[in-house]
């Protein structure tokens, strides 16, 4: 098969023979009689930074809520660290290590910079109700724990000194760091950013790129973001999927997906044909 | 000097109110839903309390029934009802909280009769003399019980990490679960916690009011309902609040000689509340999305 190939694993060389951290097989939703998804193929190799791309509406979102089981699957298998999904919902899915951010933000505006961290520590924290309100040594050390954990992950964007400011009082960018530094917290394998530099400018666009490698290399984890800033995308993806009207329609390397003419005309419709037309 | 018996009358009064709002408040505050079989636990609670002090149960022993007894029926209720309706329209959730209500107020006339039972829980008697003033000790209790109950409820909701998934579900119940949250248990755990706050809300009132009927709960749960919107539904410091100031209304309108009036003035509140602020005292205003 040819790199181009929808079907084709797309693992950058050092990952070839890892297994591979999220592997979905032509995995399809329908929404009544129209298809939103059909044939999606894609494989996530452990610590690869993966882009999943195309034009508005091709179904990128639908995906992310597919992987993250906020929708079930018509058809197809997913797997996370080679075991199947298919019995899993969101809850089970976020313990087996996927963690997602939104295109529009959603953090728990009325709960402060620090709890939002520690709703995402809630599993790691292992105390009953009883030994918390009897003030067992156990609870102590557990919220201990947890905090120190929760300004770590803070301090990773400069962050833990707002910590005990409520989130919806951040500034736009912050809101969207504490979103990854939230899902960063339920410890997952796999990171999916949906338009984590929506509304940024050039610079703090910049600093997310450096932001999501120094989260990479740290923590060691395989990041899937859909983005439409395409300087992010080609800047820090080694692999790229692109989707058009709920299909994959490429995959590859940046620099295979920048010239790829199936991409281009996604994108900006096809030259000659359209030319005629007008 | 009657200024004085009338304060502590009203926070007594108060304090029963708001602990019973509170379990409506919590409830609509994570799911939405208007828990009008609220009251009804209560009514439970009594009837629960009554047999127990027959069957010869040590008081405290009665006392600890009573507060399981409401939070086992809350959790039955809320499993068996409401945990399959979890996806459908408000409205189906909440006639079927007034099916439950219904059912609950019928089963205890089956059960137990329509007849109004005394009840009697054994209460610390006397009365303590401040100055000219004297304060029986239930009145004291009851105050003392409901600001812990409060206090402990506050510590639950800030401090530990189920009252912090509490918040982030009545929030955003979907970003919650894409945290690994579990919604439907964090849900029970909303209602057991209220139904607790009612049975403790149960015994102090039948200490001041002893007589326990099917329908008992029904004034009862509409008056603390008319708190929790008061203060602003969803809100538990509202809640509060709002049982406090229905507390405080009963007894001036019973004081200047209207007590014929009472209930009407505070649906009276309800009316104005829901005209001039819908969102209640502390609650923020709502602006529906379209």
């Amino acid at each position: 098969m040819t790199p181009n190939d929808p079907r084709t694993a797309l693992l950058p060389e050092r990952d070839i023979h890892k297994t591979p951290v999220m592997e979905c097989r032509a995995l399809g939703i329908d929404f009544g009689g129209l298809t939103a998804v059909d044939d999606f193929n894609i494989t996530v190799a452990p610590t690869e930074i993966a882009g999943l791309i195309g034009p508005n509406g091709a179904g990128k979102t639908t995906i992310f809520n597919l992987l993250t089981k906020v929708y079930k699957p018509t058809r197809g298998a997913m797997f996370l660290n080679g075991k199947n999904t298919k019995k899993m919902n969101t809850i089970k899915a976020n313990q087996a290590g996927i963690a997602r951010t939104f295109q529009n933000i959603r953090l728990f505006k009325e709960m402060t910079v620090l709890e939002n961290v520690l709703v995402g520590l809630h599993n790691e924290m292992n105390y009953n109700l009883l030994s918390s309100v009897l003030r067992f040594p156990e609870y102590w050390r557990s919220e201990r724990i947890a905090k120190g954990r929760a300004l770590e992950l803070l301090s990773i964007f400069n962050m833990q000194d707002d910590a005990s400011m409520k989130a919806g009082a951040l500034p736009y960018g912050s809101q969207r760091r504490l979103e990854i530094v939230r899902a960063l917290a339920t410890n997952p394998c796999i990171l999916l950013l949906d338009e984590p530099a929506a509304g940024m400018n050039h610079s703090e666009t910049d600093e997310l790129m450096e932001n999501i490698r120094k989260i990479r290399d740290m923590f060691q984890i395989a990041i899937l973001l859909i983005e439409h800033d395409m300087n992010l995308v080609m800047g820090i993806c080694e692999g790229i999927a692109v989707i058009n009207y709920g299909k994959l329609i490429a995959k590859g390397t940046p620099k295979d997906i920048q010239n790829n003419p199936v991409v281009i005309e996604a994108y900006l419709g096809k030259e000659l044909g359209n030319a005629d037309s007008h | 000097m009657l200024y004085v018996a009338q304060f502590i009358n009203a926070l007594q009064l108060g304090s029963i109110y708001a602990l019973i709002a509170l379990g409506y408040s919590m409830v609509y505050g994570i799911i939405k839903l208007l828990n009008f079989a609220h009251g009804d636990v209560i009514m439970v609670g009594g009837y629960v309390a009554i047999f127990a002090l027959a069957a010869g149960f040590h008081p405290v022993v009665a006392v600890i029934l009573v507060i399981l007894g409401c939070t086992a029926l809350a959790i039955i209720m809320e499993k068996l009802a409401y945990t399959p309706l979890r996806t459908a329209p408000r409205i189906s959730v909440l006639i079927t909280a007034i099916g439950i209500s219904l059912l609950l107020q019928n089963l205890a006339q089956l059960f137990f009769g329509a007849r109004p039972q005394p009840i009697h829980i054994p209460f610390p008697t006397g009365s303590i003399s401040i100055g000219a003033v004297s304060i029986a000790y239930p009145m004291i209790i009851t105050i003392g019980v409901a600001v812990l109950s409060m206090v402990a409820l506050n510590y639950i909701v800030q401090g530990t990490k189920l009252g912090k998934a509490m918040r982030a579900v009545s929030e955003d119940t979907q970003a919650a679960q894409l945290m690994g949250i579990n919604v439907n248990s964090i849900i029970t755990f909303t209602f057991a916690v209220g139904a607790a706050l009612a049975g403790i809300g149960a015994i102090l009132f039948f200490v001041r009011f002893p007589v326990v009927t099917p329908t008992v709960g029904a004034m009862l749960g509409l008056k603390a309902f008319i708190a929790a919107v008061l203060g602003g539904i969803g809100s538990i410091p509202g809640a509060m609040l709002g049982g406090f100031a229905i507390g405080f209304l009963e007894v001036i309108v019973n004081a200047v000689g209207l007590s014929r009036w009472t209930d009407g003035a505070v649906f009276l509140v309800l009316i104005i509340i829901l005209l001039v602020r819908p969102a209640g005292l502390v609650g923020k205003p709502m602006i529906e999305k379209v």
